[in-house]
């Protein structure tokens, strides 16, 4: 069954403007466990009836991954670009599915002529169970399940945001445990920064397996993430750990969808 | 007479090669490059209220925060009593508060014996973190013989100095006893009277311990005020000023270079014409004058306490990188180019840069831009940005990233992700289930 994911495109085509667009990222696009998450936060958005769009094949890009690795020539070349489009479309207000993503386009954006204001979607997911449009009920129980969540880098230090993704598992009939290195002393997945790109320096241990060292240490049985990268650094620790079984990383949508049915 | 000259003469010659030194700091601090971090001065004084005179961020750590707040408090306290006794020094007084401040004077005597014990407790704590538990947060490459014995002579000095002025103390109240000469009842003292049993009841010797003890309390504490520039024990004076001085920006948001913009701009629109052409000597970091002041400042405002490293994901894993080496380099860098105007005049050129003579590349690549040591810091240093500057010199000067790295620009470049995807299928996603 297709989405029927509309485009701002379309939409202009239409003389339709959306409410909110919905800035997928190169993550959500491309890679297959990140695109189920895209796929989940446009249910989540269809759900509740929110107007919202995707770019489609204009997305590009935010530059984040170049200007981490200090390329601020490609970053502003692609940031212009992106502020170009979202402009042209005359995007108001953005939900992004990713954490660097939502930091590139809040904080870096507006110096080179674009201003929107911006959420990541564990911050929509958050508003939308205050207001009482999203509960957990009608699908999928957690009832007895450890969950613990992990903060992205971005999110979480960069940008302050640790009880919105927490919110969308306390309303879970399930408890919350935290690790040890949790909010602002949260242990990197490991990916921040370009590592996603490269391989990591020599060392004695690979940031990730630390990670779920922590994570096994506690008895968990989900790993929740609000970032796509976080989600492949989080999965493979724990295929290296032989863990599959007993350890599940699930994003803060899926869960959210899994747990309303949708 | 001769001795208020002595005291007068030493006094004015540690003043005056205290602001030398300081000034040289300065000086140095200065040859970094401008960044505006007047604005918000509301903010500015609210956070240097909270994180530096508050010291918020030290509690992260109860038991090294609690110790630490002693020897603060006690610092900032017993120098009203440094006060008097320069003023003493100056004009022969003895004791010239006590009088003026009635019995109020015993309460503050009392209140400094209680916090110099504390102080001392605390310094002697520190002391076996370091040597005899070994803590891990004080090791690693760059805590090499100079940084360790650095922290050991201070906790030394300050043990030393506490307890010199406490000896001084219980002297003084045995005299008092004695009603010799001009010692007259002043001040009380909870803790030196309990030391006092083992001092001579000979009032002479008494009288010459407590003059010995008077002088190496307060030529101790000008000692140590002149080390202050040559030691990481400066943070007691850049704390201040270095928190003050915060980004306040979120922390995940990178400041965009503005000489890029202009160059983009004109790459996308030939029309463009650029207000001013401010393009600088080079993009990035190679060397500390890259740099701005803000960083220098961080760089001689560290203390070396190694929480940054501690927290560092790459540290953590055994990965070259950490991030109070970062900082120690680069203060051990704008130092030597100092010294080398000093030595050599202004336009002199050592051959050395900060990148490879002290940071390596390897270390730069290592970092995960995770923000964790910038988080951790208890005075708001960001180790994070000079790597990132860093890198931006290697990337866009010298076009030496990774080439896994350099694979990701292009894959940008060319198709707008940083896999090697085509545009075309970027919507494929809302077909599949």
């Amino acid at each position: 069954m297709s989405l029927a994911v509309p485009t701002m495109a379309q939409m202009l085509a239409e003389g339709k403007e959306p409410e909110i667009l919905f800035w997928v990222g190169c993550a959500g696009s491309f890679d297959e466990r990140a695109q189920k998450i895209t796929r989940d936060i446009c249910k989540i958005l269809q759900h509740v009836g929110i107007s919202y769009a995707v770019l489609g094949t204009e997305e590009s890009c935010t530059g984040d991954p170049a200007k981490r690795a200090g390329n601020e020539f490609l970053f502003q070349m692609q940031a212009m670009t992106n502020i170009e489009v979202l402009n042209a479309y005359n995007v108001k207000k953005i939900v992004t599915g990713c954490p660097h993503c939502f930091n590139t386009i809040k904080n870096e954006y507006p110096g080179l002529g674009g201003d929107y204001e911006v959420i990541h979607h564990s911050q929509l997911i958050q508003q939308l169970i205050d207001e009482g449009k999203l509960k957990a009920e009608g699908g999928e129980s957690f009832n007895g399940k450890r969950i613990t969540y992990h903060d992205p880098c971005y999110l979480g230090r960069g940008n302050g945001i640790y009880e919105a993704p927490r919110r969308a598992l306390e309303i879970l009939d399930t408890e919350l445990v935290e690790m040890k290195r949790c909010k602002s002393n949260g242990l990197c997945c490991g990916a921040g920064g370009a590592q996603m790109f490269k391989e990591p320096e020599k060392g004695n241990k690979d940031i990730n397996m630390e990670r779920i060292d922590e994570v096994i240490s506690i008895n968990a049985q989900i790993v929740a993430a609000a970032c796509p990268f976080c989600m492949t650094m989080l999965s493979d620790g724990v295929k290296n750990h032989d863990k599959e079984q007993e350890i599940k990383v699930l994003d803060i949508a899926e869960i959210t969808v899994r747990a309303n049915g949708l | 007479m001769i001795s208020q000259l002595i005291f007068i003469l030493l006094l004015a010659a540690a003043i005056y090669l205290f602001v030398k030194n300081a000034g040289k700091i300065r000086r140095n601090i200065l040859l970094g490059k401008a960044v505006d971090r007047s604005d918000r001065r509301a903010e500015r004084w609210a956070i240097m209220a909270k994180v530096a005179l508050g010291q918020t961020k030290m509690t992260k750590r109860p038991l090294a925060a609690v110790m630490h707040f002693f020897i603060y408090v006690g610092f900032i306290i017993i120098n009203l009593e440094v006060l008097e006794i320069m003023i003493d020094g100056i004009f022969g007084s003895h004791r010239i508060f006590s009088k003026p401040l009635g019995s109020l004077y015993g309460l503050l005597i009392g209140g400094f014996e209680i916090l110099a014990i504390l102080v001392l407790l605390a310094c002697v704590t520190f002391l076996a973190r370091r040597n005899i538990a070994r803590l891990k947060r004080f090791s690693g490459t760059e805590m090499t013989a100079w940084p360790k014995s650095d922290a050991n002579y201070i906790l030394l000095i300050e043990i030393c100095l506490m307890a010199a002025f406490l000896t001084m103390n219980a002297a003084d109240y045995k005299l008092q006893a004695l009603h010799f000469d001009h010692y007259i009842k002043a001040g009380s003292f909870p803790v030196s009277s309990l030391i006092a049993s083992i001092l001579s009841n000979n009032p002479i010797t008494l009288a010459i311990t407590e003059r010995a003890c008077w002088w190496f309390h307060i030529v101790g504490i000008l000692a140590f005020l002149n080390y202050l520039p040559y030691s990481k024990h400066f943070h007691i004076l850049l704390a201040f000023p270095n928190v003050w001085y915060s980004n306040l920006e979120p922390k995940g948001e990178f400041t965009n270079m503005t000489s890029v913009t202009t160059e983009v701009k004109a790459m996308l629109d030939p029309s463009f014409v650029p207000e001013t052409s401010d393009v600088p000597a080079r993009f990035g970091a190679k060397d500390v004058t890259d740099l701005t002041w803000k960083n220098l400042m961080e760089a001689y405002t560290c203390t070396e306490c190694g929480r940054c490293t501690s927290v560092c994901p790459a540290n953590i894993t055994g990965k070259l990188l950490s991030p109070r080496k970062i900082m120690m380099d680069t203060r051990d860098r704008i130092t030597e180019v100092g010294n080398n105007i000093d030595q050599h005049g202004k336009d002199y050129n050592d051959g050395k840069a900060l990148l490879d003579n002290y940071i390596t590349r390897e270390e730069l690549w290592a970092c995960t831009s995770c923000n964790a040591c910038v988080e951790a810091c208890p005075v708001n240093i960001n180790p994070l940005e000079i790597i990132t500057e860093m890198r931006r010199y290697v990337v866009m000067e010298e076009s030496q990233a990774p080439s896994s790295l350099n694979n990701m620009f292009g894959n940008v470049e060319n198709n707008g992700a940083p896999w090697k995807y085509s545009n075309a299928d970027r919507f494929n996603w809302a077909d599949k289930e």
